[in-house]
Formats: C-alpha cells, structure tokens, sequence
C-alpha cells in the first residue's frame, strides 16, 4: 500500500488552482487563433482578438483571466492501493482549494442558496469542492480540475428524450439549448454532450467530456462525426463571439456516450466558456 | 460603425447618437452593482429613500470583481450575464441612470426602457477580466461591503472598451448580428 502525505495532496491542489486562473490551456489558445483567423463577422473577430489579449495579459501579469473564477470542480480517480497519511482525500482537496483561491486572489463566488450571502466561515473560499471520485486499480492518485464559471453552467440543460428520438433527436437538444443561450455562456464555447446512461450519468458525463483536449477527436468514428454533425449545425446559428454574431459560435463538442435503459435516452449539454481553464495532474 | 470617446455622467445627447454596434471608449466614473446590490438599490427607490450614489446620468457595471492584488485598486473585472438585472434595471432608468454595462441578452422590458427613457445597453467582452480590470485606474466600495464581490463600487474607468448592444431606438446587435450570419437549410 503506497502512502501520499495530506499536504502533498493540499500543495498539489493548489497548484493547480492557482495556475489555472491565469494561464489558459495551449490547447483552447490556439483553438481560438484558429476561429479568429477563420471568423467572418469583423466584430466577432475583434471580440475573439480582446479574447487572446486577454490571456496574454493574465499570463504575463498573472492576474485571473476572468473574474468569475468559477466553482472548483473535480474528477478524482483513486487507485485501491494508495492512500493518504494524515487525513482525507476529500479534507486535503477542499484545502487545497480554499488556500488556492485565497492565495491566488481568486473570487470566492459560493454563497448559501437563499440569503445569497457569502459566509466566509462556512461556505466560503469557494468551498466545498464539487468532487467526483472513481476508485481504479493501481497506487496512484488522478485529478482533473476545472474552473466551472456560473455564466456557461446556468444554460447548461439535461433531458431525457425517448429512444426513437435518436441521433436528430441528440441534434436537435443540442442546437435548442444552444440557440436559446445566445451570447450569454461567452462563446467561443466548448460543448460537452452526455449521451445515455440515467439521468445523472449523462449529466456528469456531458461535464466530463469538456475536460477532452480540443484537438483530439473522438475515438468511435460514429461519434466522432456527429460531434462534427452538431459542430457544424451550431456554428450555422451565426450566434458568433459573445453573441454579437459570426461564423465561430463553437470550437469543439465533445461527447461521452453511456450504455442506457431499453426506454430511455437521456442526454445532457454542458456548456464551457471561452476561458476553459481545466488541467490535469497524476500523483 | 462608429468609435466614440465618452465622460460619465451621460445625457440623452450622449446616449441618443448612439447605434447597435458602435463601439464606445468610456471614461470617468461609474458604478458596479449585480444582482443582490440591485435588489437593494430598487427597494430604496421604491421606498423614496436616498441612493448611496446619484443615478442621474450613471453607468452601471455588472460586475462582481476579484480581490484585488497588493498594489492593485481592484482584480480581474469582467462583464457578467445581464439578463439577471432585467427585473430591476427598467426602474434605475426610469429613475436617471443612463447607462448599464453587462453581457448577454436582455428581455423586451429592459429595451423598451432604454427607448423610453434614452437609455443604452453596452456590452463588453465576457471573461476578459484581465484586460477590463488594467483599464479601472480607482475603486472604492461605497455600499453593501458584507455583499463581497456584489458590493457597490464606485470605480474610474479610462478609455474602457465597450459596445453598444441595445440602443434608444430599439436596436439589438445581437439579434441583428446572427441574422446576417445565420446559415439555413
């Protein structure tokens, strides 16, 4: 049984935190050169333009790369033979997030659901941590973390449609949420699809898929074309860079797809804004 | 579409010029409220008691900004998604402000009080808070400092890049936008 000290799992997570909140990912950087080199409406590709200053001023000065520095969101893969010596697993990731936030001078943005009060001594510092764990074989411990911003997560939606519905049922789901949230989640967006299993597993799942790099296509041919099929169906809205209409309203969808009940077809979108901050450490 | 250069406090014959898609470099001062700050702020207009700022003429930035670093007058300071103010924005228009900077759509109420009252919806860049935040030289909290990030700030702004999204005309850029470049079947 390998043992990994409490505190190298709070550094580690803080790290991470802190990294994330100004440096965006390679990945969704030149994905994003690409759609305004290719973007059509010039007040678009100006958004698009601000949209790279921006990165390049967050990294060099190293100032959050947008104020809404998000819920601290993770997916935790903890091998059988490991574990941690001085606490737990959950304690030293919501540690980790609480000094990341504090120290990176990160927004606290939870609050209690009702009284909207930010009370620091129980749900503040961003805390608790959304963690989804998995148990897996092997010594080792895998964090994916994402900064998960409250203007693309509230057009996020899930819907169980009946299996007749099929692949233009999926489409069509897509493009209605899509259409129907506009400028509002800050495209260019990163669409994360759920397919199958229940309810909540098509919703985690359409979370997850957003954490895929952008330029990886799916493995499964099948799916690899629909995500084109409804890539290109919502870049035909012309919603464009933060609504202001364009050609590039999407760079990636990405799907995961679950073995699902003989009545259902759930299928959830996830939406990720422009500023996906999301990285990936194995300890 | 043109580029204008304006100084808060705005008049009608500020905002009135203005057209869906212009672009506008604002200077001077204005003041962040989101959504518990507005609550606040129209429950003491509809109670006749005093504002903690005059709204003749105010801009209102959506915003709710991160600490700012040792040295800095305030964090990271992007536009958030507008349409959370649409209940309350209609009365701080009818009341004097001119002006409300945010992201995203805003519902019909919201347009027909920026033609009614001379109003202007602007739009800024939505997560580019780095940038936004470089161009707030000062900022104070002026209200509502146990509401964190969703305090009233009174903060000047030099040369803040902003576009006009709803207009006094009843103009929206952003419905105008995706209808030139929307593909049909």
């Amino acid at each position: 049984m390998r043992e990994i000290e409490f505190d190298v799992v709070v550094k580690a997570v803080k790290d991470m935190i802190m990294h994330c909140g100004t440096d965006l990912p390679q990945d969704t950087y030149d994905a994003l050169k690409a759609a305004m080199e290719a973007e059509k409406s010039p007040v678009s590709k100006e958004v698009i333009r601000q949209i790279l200053e921006n990165a390049n001023i967050a990294k060099d000065e190293k100032r959050p790369l947008c104020q809404d520095t998000g819920l601290a969101v993770f997916f935790v893969k903890v091998g059988e033979d490991v574990r941690i010596k001085g606490g737990l697993l959950r304690d030293a990731i919501n540690k980790g997030t609480e000094e990341g936030y504090t120290e990176g001078y990160l927004r606290a943005s939870t609050c209690e659901p009702f009284s909207r009060l930010n009370l620091k001594d129980t749900v503040g510092y961003n805390l608790p941590a959304i963690i989804h764990f998995d148990i897996v074989s092997g010594d080792k411990i895998d964090i994916e973390y994402a900064a998960k911003g409250g203007g693309s997560e509230n057009v996020s939606r899930a819907k169980v449609l009946p299996p007749a519905a099929g692949k233009d049922g999926v489409v069509e789901f897509v493009k209605e949420v899509i259409s129907d949230a506009g400028g509002n989640p800050c495209p260019p967006i990163t669409v994360g699809v759920g397919i199958g299993g229940t309810f909540e597993r098509a919703v985690i799942s359409s979370k997850h898929a957003l954490f895929r790099d952008l330029e990886t296509t799916h493995e499964d041919p099948e799916m690899a074309e629909l995500e084109e099929r409804i890539l290109t169906e919502i870049n035909n809205l012309g919603i464009g860079a933060m609504g202001m209409g364009g050609t590039k309203t999407a760079l990636a969808v990405h799907i995961e797809s679950n073995p699902c009940h003989i009545a259902s077809l759930p299928v959830s979108v996830n939406v990720q804004c422009h500023s996906s901050r999301h990285t990936h450490i194995t300890i | 579409m043109a580029t204008y250069t304006l100084t808060t406090p705005l008049t009608s014959e500020d905002t009135k010029k203005l057209v869906a898609g212009d672009t506008v470099l604002l200077n001077g001062t204005i003041y962040t409220a989101r959504d518990a700050a507005h609550k606040r702020l129209v429950e003491l207009i509809e109670a006749g008691e005093e504002l903690p700022f005059d709204l003749e003429g105010s801009v209102i930035y959506f915003v709710g900004p991160t600490p700012p670093k040792p040295g800095d007058p305030i964090g990271s300071a992007g536009p958030t998604t507008s349409y959370r103010m649409d209940t309350y924005s209609p009365t701080m228009l009818k009341h004097g402000s001119k002006g409300m900077i945010g992201k995203g759509k805003r519902n019909q109420a919201v347009k027909d009080a920026c033609v009614e009252y001379d109003g202007i919806y602007f739009g800024a860049t939505g997560g580019a808070g780095a940038l936004l935040g470089k161009q707030i030289r000062s900022a104070e909290v002026i209200a509502y400092p146990e509401l964190g990030p969703e305090a009233v700030r009174k903060i000047t702004v030099e040369d803040f890049p902003v576009t006009v999204v709803n207009d006094t005309k009843g103009n929206d850029i952003y419905q105008m936008g995706r209808a030139q470049y929307e593909v049909k079947d």
